[in-house]
């Protein structure tokens, strides 16, 4: 009875999970395998081998690795120098990098659109110092920027966590048995951190891969991600059965970067995001 | 007596405002079994980190086999260290945490194979080199590393309370192999530790440390027969610790009687802290004894009993194998050798703690 009971907490939960999760994933489903009729069809998945939704496609796969790399290589060595040294005011170093992100998203990037316009405040300096006005709206550039700026906390709070979890006593053995600081990273430190690496990759990738809203503001419809077609086709052209369609290879494509990155993490951490 | 291997030259340590080690000097010898022995915060651990390498000292030398090694990390000394949480690399094998320091240092595959094998053999766990570190006991754990350890063949092993975190029958077993490990692998071995028992029981030298200081270097005969002052001899097992005044040479006087000791040189009526060792104390009858009291309690302890007798204001602690009943009036009987005469302490780090460890 007590379990019954105790399981009956789950229930605004599991509505919320039917209504708003599973229903309109089925009826994503539904649209990407039917025609306007209503007949079956496999035209609205094959479609992704339409050249343009091709080019959308590798372009999305090519920022979104980008960015995730851009992101890797800020957030390890930062985590780093934040779990080493203990200073005193730590933790409040690790929420001035979070900061951000309490800050509404779409205000963060408009805010970036303003800085990084032709007449913006960078290039304005730019121009003092003599280097004169750069072109950086609207480029690859600014949207891996953009990519870069919102999920850099995604990226660093899974790997510090990881790391503010080694051992010291691990550390210290490893020096203690001769290794130097190189060794001590590459054998102990970045093994130790591989679950919250992946994590961090996938919290950042998967996101970065489905993103239209940054594109669209800081790539000025020059820059047309894969989720920018998708919602060029719901929006626009009105034609859910091919936005569906898309949206369904997308999220093949989404499953299967998580499954192959998850075979490499062997003790199983970064599975919590699955 | 072999030769000093390692010297602590004036090593000051301070933590803040805390000091830990002040001033201290101290040698340890060639495969010599040597324990820093004393409650928390007595400096053992720094001293140990300092010679690991872990910390640098405010002021003074470490010098190793006549080399100054103050400044050099831990990864050039040629010592290991064996720490109190195993800290085993949790990603790793069996074989793969003691073939670490091997590899590192370029060994061949036959060689760190070998080593492997033989240093598995030496702490009675052949066959676990392809077993995960979570499948181990904290017992199993502790000897892989002491095993990834003695596989670089240190001058010099470094055990920081090695044994704090196993039960009392594995950790008795431990000491027992600990001592074997020292003699097959004859190297110096420098123990830390808060437990007397454990440091009666497996060191060539104990040090008795207390707030910073060196209060007691010797054998563990000489700590427990003959401590130094208050503190060692309250640290290192139970004592009856009563002040007491220096009537002349071979008398002393305790709780208004004077009593036949056999030290000299203390001069005439000096006050002095007097120790008794509880299983040096005889119970006879009261006509015979310089003391008369009333048992007033009995505990069985398994190899004798401990009992507490009132005599003259003072509460005088006995072991004995025979068996009194409490209320029984008894006299009080010590032979002159067995009584201890210490000077009164100089300062407070001397002094008697409670020692509740």
């Amino acid at each position: 009875m007590y379990r019954l009971k105790r399981q009956f907490l789950a229930g605004p939960y599991l509505l919320w999970v039917a209504g708003f999760i599973l229903l309109p994933l089925a009826f994503i489903l539904y649209y990407a395998f039917t025609t306007d009729g209503g007949g079956f069809t496999l035209s609205q998945i094959t479609a992704i081998a339409d050249p343009v939704h091709v080019k959308s496609l590798l372009l999305s796969l090519k920022l979104g690795f980008f960015c995730t790399v851009v992101c890797l290589l800020l957030a390890y060595p930062l985590c780093l120098i934040l779990s080493r040294f203990h200073f005193r005011h730590q933790s409040f170093v690790v929420f001035l990098f979070i900061l951000p992100m309490w800050m509404n998203f779409m205000l963060r990037i408009l805010a970036w659109r303003l800085l990084l316009s032709n007449s913006g405040l960078i290039n304005s300096l730019f121009e003092l110092v003599g280097i004169g006005r750069v072109k950086m709206l609207n480029t690859q550039l600014s949207v891996v920027f953009g990519m870069v700026y919102d999920f850099l906390p995604f990226m660093v709070l899974p790997i510090y966590n990881s790391m503010a979890r080694i051992n010291k006593d691990v550390v210290e053995a490893a020096k203690d048995l001769g290794a130097n600081s190189l060794t001590v990273l590459v054998k102990i430190v970045i093994p130790l951190t591989l679950s919250g690496i992946i994590s961090g990759i996938i919290m950042v990738f998967v996101p970065a891969l489905t993103s239209f809203v940054i594109s669209d503001l800081l790539g000025g419809g020059k820059v047309l991600l894969i989720g920018n077609v998708i919602e060029q086709e719901f929006m626009q052209g009105m034609n859910w059965h091919l936005g569906s369609g898309l949206s369904v290879v997308l999220m093949v494509f989404v499953i299967a970067s998580m499954a192959l990155l998850n075979i490499f993490d062997k003790d199983g951490g970064g599975a919590a995001v699955w | 007596m072999s030769k000093k291997l390692i010297n602590f030259v004036n090593i000051t340590k301070a933590f803040g405002d805390n000091v830990v080690l002040d001033d201290l000097n101290l040698y340890i010898r060639e495969n010599e079994f040597i324990t820093l022995l004393g409650p928390s915060g007595c400096g053992k651990t720094t001293t140990l980190r300092i010679l690991g390498g872990f910390e640098t000292p405010d002021r003074g030398q470490v010098i190793f086999d006549g080399k100054d090694i103050t400044a050099l990390p831990p990864n050039e000394r040629n010592l290991n260290t064996v720490f109190q949480k195993y800290a085993l690399f949790p990603h790793m094998s069996i074989a793969e945490n003691i073939a670490f320091g091997l590899k590192i240092k370029k060994k061949s595959k036959e060689y760190i194979d070998d080593k492997i094998r033989y240093a598995l053999k030496l702490v009675n766990l052949d066959g676990f080199e392809r077993r995960s570190v979570d499948s181990l006991s904290g017992g199993q754990q502790q000897r892989i590393a002491i095993a990834r350890a003695i596989v670089n063949e240190p001058k010099v092993l470094l055990l920081d309370e090695p044994l704090g975190a196993l039960d009392l029958k594995l950790r008795q077993d431990m000491q027992y192999e600990l001592i074997r490990l020292k003699n097959e692998l004859g190297i110096t071995f420098v123990y830390v530790t808060h437990d007397q028992e454990e440091a009666l029981t497996m060191s060539d030298t104990i040090v008795v440390m207390n707030q910073g200081y060196i209060q007691q270097i010797g054998t563990p005969e000489m700590i427990y027969n003959e401590p130094v002052n208050a503190f060692v001899a309250d640290f290192i097992g139970d004592s009856n610790i009563i002040d007491g005044v220096m009537v002349k040479d071979r008398v002393v006087s305790i709780l208004g009687t004077k009593i036949p000791c056999v030290d000299e040189g203390f001069g005439c009526n000096r006050p002095v802290d007097v120790v008794i060792r509880p299983e040096d104390v005889e119970i006879v009858k009261p006509e015979d004894g310089f003391m008369e009291g009333d048992i007033t309690s009995v505990i069985f302890k398994g190899v004798h009993y401990e009992i507490e007798i009132l005599a003259n204001g003072f509460e005088w602690l006995v072991h004995t194998t025979q068996l009194y009943t409490v209320g029984a009036h008894v006299g009080i009987y010590v032979i002159p050798f067995n009584i201890q005469i210490m000077n009164k302490p100089e300062s407070e780090d001397e002094e008697a703690v409670e020692t509740d460890l």
